[in-house]
C-alpha cells in the first residue's frame, strides 16, 4: 500500500495541464456566465412566483405552487436534459445551443428555490407592518413595494447568498449537455491524456477558488445589509476584514 | 403516449438503485458526519483542522466533480476497477457526510451550555455527557435538516448517470436512446422523482410537527 501511494505521488504531473490552459480559462467564463445569467433571471422568476404563491387568487397560487414543487422536487440534471433534449427542440425544431438551454434550466431551477426564500422572507415579517401600511391608505401593491419588500430584503440576503454559491456549483451539471465549462475542460483533458487526477484536482481547485471569492463577496454584502450595520462606521469599500463589525 | 407506459418497467428497475444508493449512502454519511461534526467542536487543533478541511472542500466543490474524482481517481489510485454502485455509495456518503457534519455541529451547538455544565457538575465525564445528555437532545433538533439532506441526496443520485449507474435517470436515458423519443421518457423520470420527493417532504413536515421542534 505504501509503495503504491509513493509511486502515485511521484506520477502526478501538473505540467501537462499547461497545454490545456485555454480550455480551463474559457471554462471559467462559461461557468461564471451561466451562474450570473441563471441567478439574475432566477431572482426575477423567484420574485414573481414567490409573490404568486402567497396570492389569494387560486389561478395564480396553484400554478406558482406547481412550478415551485416541480423544480424543487426533481433533480437539476433531469431538468437540464428535459429542457435541452426535449422541450427546446420540440418548440423551436432545433437545439439553440448549450448556453440557452443551460441558462434556462439554471434560471428555472434557481427561480423555484428563490421563490421559497422570498416567500419565507416576506412571511417572517410581522403582520402589523402590512396592516399599518394598509391603515395608512396604501393599496396592497404599494405597501408591498415600499414597506414589506425593503424590510424583507434584509432577511433574504443570507439565504440568497447561499443560493448563489449553490448555483455556482450546480452550474457544473451543464457539462452533460456539452457546455464547455470548467468540468467539461477537465473531462476533455482526461480524454486526451488518459490522466484522471490532475484535471479533476485542477477543476476542484478552480471551483473552490470561485466559491471562496463568492463567499467573501456574500459575507461583505451580508454585513452591509445586516440590521446592525451603521453607515457612519462605513469601512473602506474594498476592506473585507472582520474588524468593522462595529458596536456589537 | 405509449412510451409513457413502455418506459415504466425501466424506471422501476432504476428506482431500486436510486433507493439502494441513497439509503446506504446517507446512512454511511451520517456516521461520517457525526464524527466530522463532533470533530469540528473538538479542542484538539489537528482534529479540528482535519474535519474543517474535509467539510470545506466537499461543500466547496460540485458533487459531479467529486463523483468523477472518486470513480476515476480512486480506481486509478488503488489500481482496481471500482464497482460503479460501490463508487456511488462512497460518493454520496462522503458528500452527504460533509453536509451532515454541519447539521450535527449546528445541532450540538444549539443545546444550551447549561446542559454541559450540569453534566459536568453531577460528575459525568465529557464523553458520558455527550452521549447521554447532549446527543439525545441534539438528535431531535437534527431530524428536520437530516430529512432535507436525505431528499437532496436522493436527487443527487441522478448524477450517477454520468458514470453509467443504472438509476432512474440512466434508465430513462437508455430508453430515449432506443426509442428515439425524448419528451415522454424524461417527463416520466421527472414524475418519478416528484413521486418520491413530494410524499417525502409531506412526511417530513408531519414528523416535524409531531416532534414540535
Amino acid at each position: 500500500m505504501e509503495v503504491v501511494i509513493i509511486e502515485f505521488f511521484e506520477s502526478i504531473r501538473f505540467d501537462i495541464l499547461w497545454n490545456y490552459r485555454s480550455l480551463f480559462i474559457h471554462g471559467i467564463w462559461i461557468t461564471l456566465g451561466l451562474t450570473v445569467v441563471g441567478y439574475t433571471c432566477g431572482i426575477i422568476l423567484g420574485l414573481l412566483f414567490g409573490l404568486g404563491k402567497m396570492s389569494n387568487k387560486k389561478w395564480i397560487h396553484y400554478p406558482s405552487r406547481w412550478y415551485i414543487d416541480f423544480f424543487r422536487g426533481t433533480p437539476l440534471l433531469v431538468q437540464i436534459l428535459l429542457i435541452h433534449i426535449a422541450v427546446i427542440p420540440t418548440i423551436f425544431g432545433q437545439s439553440l445551443g448549450f448556453f440557452v438551454s443551460g441558462a434556462l434550466a439554471l434560471s428555472l431551477n434557481c427561480g423555484a428555490y428563490t421563490a421559497e426564500i422570498i416567500r419565507a422572507g416576506i412571511q417572517s415579517l410581522d403582520k402589523g407592518q402590512m396592516e399599518a401600511a394598509r391603515s395608512l391608505g396604501m393599496p396592497h401593491n404599494m405597501a408591498m413595494k415600499h414597506i414589506i419588500l425593503p424590510q424583507a430584503l434584509r432577511r433574504m440576503v443570507p439565504p440568497l447568498g447561499n443560493e448563489l454559491i449553490a448555483l455556482l456549483k450546480d452550474s457544473s451539471l451543464v457539462t452533460v449537455i456539452a457546455a464547455t465549462d470548467i468540468l467539461y475542460a477537465a473531462k476533455i483533458v482526461q480524454g486526451a491524456t488518459f490522466r484522471v487526477w490532475e484535471p479533476y484536482i485542477l477543476a476542484a481547485i478552480m471551483y473552490l477558488f470561485l466559491t471562496y471569492i463568492v463567499t467573501k463577496i456574500v459575507a461583505y454584502v451580508e454585513k452591509r445589509f445586516s440590521t446592525s450595520y451603521v453607515p457612519s462606521k462605513r469601512p473602506k469599500i474594498f476592506s473585507l476584514s472582520r474588524t468593522f463589525t462595529g458596536g456589537r | 403516449m405509449e412510451h409513457i407506459i413502455k418506459v415504466l418497467p425501466y424506471l422501476l428497475e432504476g428506482i431500486k438503485y436510486t433507493f439502494l444508493i441513497t439509503i446506504v449512502g446517507v446512512a454511511l454519511g451520517f456516521v461520517i458526519g457525526a464524527f466530522a461534526g463532533l470533530g469540528r467542536l473538538s479542542k484538539s487543533k489537528i482534529i479540528y483542522w482535519l474535519c474543517t478541511t474535509y467539510v470545506e472542500i466537499i461543500r466547496g466543490t460540485p458533487i459531479l466533480v467529486q463523483i468523477l474524482f472518486i470513480y476515476f481517481g480512486l480506481s486509478d489510485l488503488l489500481g482496481i476497477n471500482l464497482d460503479k454502485v460501490t463508487a456511488s455509495i462512497i460518493a454520496i456518503a462522503i458528500n452527504a457526510g460533509a453536509y451532515i457534519a454541519e447539521i450535527v455541529r449546528g445541532g450540538v451547538q444549539s443545546i444550551d451550555k447549561g446542559q454541559f455544565e450540569a453534566g459536568d457538575s453531577i460528575g459525568l465525564t465529557k464523553r458520558q455527557t455527550m452521549w447521554y445528555i447532549i446527543w439525545p437532545q441534539a438528535l431531535k433538533r437534527m431530524i428536520p435538516p437530516l430529512g432535507n439532506q436525505f431528499i437532496i441526496s436522493l436527487k443527487d443520485t441522478s448524477l450517477f448517470s454520468a458514470i453509467a449507474v443504472g438509476e432512474v435517470l440512466y434508465q430513462g436515458k437508455a430508453y430515449t436512446a432506443a426509442a428515439f423519443t425524448y419528451f415522454e421518457p424524461y417527463l416520466m423520470v421527472a414524475v418519478f422523482y416528484l413521486a418520491i420527493t413530494i410524499p417525502a417532504s409531506i412526511i417530513l413536515r408531519r414528523v416535524e410537527r409531531r416532534l414540535d421542534v
